[in-house]
């Protein structure tokens, strides 16, 4: 087992070699240039020139990416222009808010998907079933930025129950129920979407299961239906249900992108955004292995994961 | 499912407690559209990032309250030498920097020095993008303890308006040596409010400077918060998560003046917002072709309906913001389609087909998609064919600042600036084509409004300046290099809590002598 997580990790670094050369090229050939978005109306030939020079800009692509990444191997990431700080800094500070809030997320989907998709498939086509379908079908074809606009007018401008935005109170708080509170609508939103996925997954991995002889043979056996299906049906389904979650998990952290723009919620999402907005190549360089990063992390731990569950893969 | 209930029961109890989007009292939330970008006012460049640099600092000079005229701040005098190159101002002997460094005609001189000199020891905290507004700055001497002299390479008569811009704002020369590169996160300056906490992209906190040497403000603290998603800065206003909202999106205005629990602020400043024409080839190379498009395009639907009454229709490069400055006698080219029609027969050029650079967004664009298609379609309908080509502002830039040769016929801008001379100077001389390093993309070309244009620059009387500005534009307004559009008026909305806010022409925000119920 340890052997085939180093060798995943190991063939994790040519990606993420690939990924921060092809990131680095779309930043230099996307037309518009650090310079530029510094100066706005004030760009002319010899500001921008200027600005490029104290930047170390005027200096040729391969040599920019060289000098990147060989400070980056020895853990220096530079400093971000536009926001005048080290990179790293400003990576974890956000990426820990992201975890945060897409961890929470990930919970909320997970539980209430694999519910979901077990009721809808123990009462495949009777009520229970068509009424989460319904809502999952809902879930999945929502713009889930429109729907955190709905749930701030909601439960923000109208009942005035839940803060609009922000992850903690903006003067005083910063404890645990501030954080919960302010996480509530985010989370909810980031998860439905996620949800929905899981359920319909969850769904036809169950009635697949209960199809099978071994399920058969526990009703036959006088089990209960409750333990035929919690702890034979179940067992089986959740673990091919498990690489959606770990799939689920980058979808959840590449929502983030939107929703923390809905939420103001001071992730590493919303950073990306406007970092690629005002051309800050070396934050947009950063954040990106560091998502990239965590996504090979998460489908690689859903496969151990389940490998541990389901004997017929550990070989 | 017993802990799902439990989950919900903790869920609903949060949401109970009680005061859940109250701003704290005697605190001011302001809600900003973005994180700032630096707080050392001589590296950040944008006006979300001045708002808070001029409640923390002061400069030498300021704009008097409700103007764009200059008053004294930390100079308390000047005198300026009849060549106009020597300026020579009196300091306040009073100040101190928040983190009790004096403030003296050194502090100033190591201001300047390190802006504008390579071979300073701290130039290398900049960049600082917009040092060029005292390019004309030869040499800062310092002639005794409060007395310091700025001699310039050349008169350059705005320069004190620049002094009262961000740009001019004084910061600790101890802090800057103290934090280096990293003052941009640890601003010290001598404002009515001192640096207290930077969280990044959650707020920053200024607190009140109690010995501020102007009176220190009454408010506790100021909070600035960043929003970068204008729904959800309305939304956070409506629910009260906030005191102050700039930029108000001209959709939501009228729900704000509705509501009797907000005050809607509104301030014209100098802002000015136009399609620019290219003079050098097409169509446009006709000035009858040019003043047809500003007769065709319905300006006053643009200003009422798209921008729903936060602008006014424009007439001239100088926005009427500068009062001084502004003439008076130019009224709007009229909405006229049967004008623009003769005229472009006239030309020749009926049916004339022409490529309309337009951007996504961008500082001070407003809503530059939606008054493109506005533009094309009252173009079309006198005559033109227009094709509209999108950009991303920072793609849009490039592509314009290089020059609208073999690419378009016409593109939006916009402008906002701190003296009459900025945008004149730097798009409507033949010296500022882009091939120049200026900014007229457009190859607009005027001897006498080259000549009009440089004397006012040397001329150090305001009068005499203001009289060649007038001149300048009538003459720019009969030639129509650019479709004249819109002054944008900046919008704020405050909770009934607040009480003397005032929005500036400068498009500043001061918040010194507000106060909170």
């Amino acid at each position: 087992m340890l052997g085939y997580i180093a060798k995943r990790l190991i063939s994790a670094v040519p990606v993420l070699f690939g990924l921060s050369v092809i990131v680095f090229a779309i930043m230099a050939l996307i037309p518009g240039d650090p310079a530029t978005a510094i100066l706005g109306a004030y760009a002319t030939p010899e500001n921008v020139e200027r600005i490029n020079r104290d930047l170390g800009l005027d200096r040729s692509l391969p040599e920019q990416y060289f000098a990147w990444i060989t400070n980056v191997l020895q853990g220096d990431f530079g400093r971000s222009f536009r926001l005048n700080r080290p990179v790293l800094d400003e990576i974890l500070e956000r990426y820990s808010a992201t975890l945060v809030l897409a961890g929470t997320s990930l919970v909320i989907c997970s539980i209430l998907g694999l519910l979901a998709g077990i009721v809808s498939a123990v009462r495949q086509f009777g009520w229970a079933d068509r009424i989460i379908t319904f809502f999952v079908l809902i879930g999945i074809s929502m713009p889930a930025f429109w729907l955190g606009l709905l749930l701030i007018l909601v439960f923000a401008v109208q009942w005035r129950l839940l803060p609009a935005s922000g992850m903690y109170a903006i003067y005083g708080g910063g404890d645990l129920p501030d954080l919960l509170r302010h996480m509530i609508l985010p989370a909810t939103t980031l998860a439905v979407v996620a949800t929905g996925v899981i359920a319909r997954l969850t769904r036809a991995a169950m009635l697949e299961v209960l199809r099978q002889d071994f399920v058969r043979t526990a009703r036959a056996k006088g089990l209960d239906e409750r333990t035929v299906i919690y702890k034979h049906a179940f067992k089986a389904a959740f673990v091919s249900v498990i690489p959606v979650i770990g799939i689920q998990a980058g979808f959840v952290l590449g929502g983030a992108v939107y929703i923390e723009t809905v939420f103001q919620w001071p992730g590493i999402g919303q950073m990306l955004v406007n970092a690629i907005s005002t051309r800050d190549i070396l934050l947009v360089q950063g954040g990106v292995l560091f998502v990239a990063a965590s996504y090979v992390l998460f489908n690689l731990a859903a496969d151990v994961f389940q490998a541990l569950l389901d004997p017929r893969l550990k070989s | 499912m017993k802990n799902l209930l439990a989950g919900v029961a903790i869920a609903a109890l949060l949401a109970a407690s009680p005061a859940s989007a109250q701003t704290p009292p005697n605190v001011l939330v302001v809600g900003q559209i973005a994180e700032p970008q630096s707080l050392d006012p001589h590296v950040a460049t944008a006006v979300n990032d001045f708002r808070i640099a001029v409640n923390v600092y002061d400069g030498l000079v300021r704009y008097a309250d409700g103007t764009l005229e200059v008053e004294p701040s930390l100079a308390t005098d000047w005198e300026v030498s009849e060549d106009g190159l020597v300026y020579t101002f009196t300091l306040r002997d009073d100040v101190t920097f928040h983190d009790g460094t004096p403030f003296n005609a050194e502090a100033v001189k190591f201001n300047f020095d390190r802006m504008l000199d390579e071979s300073h020891p701290f130039y290398e905290t900049g960049p600082f993008p917009l040092s060029f507004n005292f390019d004309s700055v030869e040499e800062v001497n310092v002639i005794d303890e409060f007395t310091v002299e700025f001699v310039h390479s050349e008169p350059f008569a705005p320069f004190l308006s620049n002094l009262a811009y961000p740009t001019g704002l004084i910061v600790s020369p101890a802090a800057v040596e103290e934090f280096g590169e990293d003052y941009g996160r640890n601003p010290v300056g001598t404002g009515p409010y001192q640096f207290v906490e930077w969280a990044s992209n959650t707020r920053v906190v200024v607190e009140r400077n109690a010995d501020y040497w102007d009176g220190a403000p009454e408010l506790e603290a100021v909070v600035f918060r960043p929003i970068t998603d204008a729904n959800t800065r309305v939304a956070e206003m409506l629910s009260g998560g906030i005191d102050v909202l700039v930029e108000v999106p001209a959709d939501n205005v009228g729900t704000f003046e509705a509501d009797a629990n907000f005050t809607v602020h509104e301030q014209a400043g100098p802002h000015v917002w136009y399609v620019m024409l290219n003079a050098a080839e097409g169509p446009f190379s006709d000035v009858r072709v040019r003043q047809a498009a500003n007769y065709a395009v319905n300006k006053e639907a643009l200003v009422d309906d798209i921008l729903q009454g936060t602008a006014t229709v424009s007439d001239s490069p100088i926005p009427p913001a500068f009062n001084w400055a502004y003439n008076e006698d130019l009224e709007p080219y009229p909405y006229d389609p049967e004008m623009a029609r003769e005229l472009l027969a006239e030309a020749g050029a009926e049916g004339a087909e022409v490529t309309f650079y337009v951007t996504e967004g961008g500082s001070g664009m407003l809503d530059p998609i939606t008054m493109g298609t506005a533009i094309q379609a009252d173009l079309e309908a006198a005559g033109f064919e227009v094709n509209i080509e999108t950009y991303e502002w920072n793609t849009f830039l490039g592509l314009v600042n290089a020059g609208l040769e073999d690419q378009a016929d016409m593109a939006q801008m916009a402008w906002m600036t701190n003296d009459p001379d900025t945008l004149p100077f730097l798009t409507l001389r033949t010296e500022a084509w882009p091939d120049a390093g200026g900014f007229n993309s457009s190859y607009y070309s005027n001897e006498e409004v080259d000549e009009l244009l440089n004397a006012a620059r040397t001329a150090t009387d305001q009068d005499e300046r203001a009289e060649l500005y007038k001149e300048m534009q009538a003459i720019v307004f009969e030639d129509a290099p650019w479709i004249f559009v819109a002054n944008w008026q900046q919008g704020a909305v405050t909770s009934s809590a607040v009480e003397n806010f005032e929005l500036q022409p400068s498009f500043l925000l001061q918040l010194g002598d507000v106060t909170k119920r």
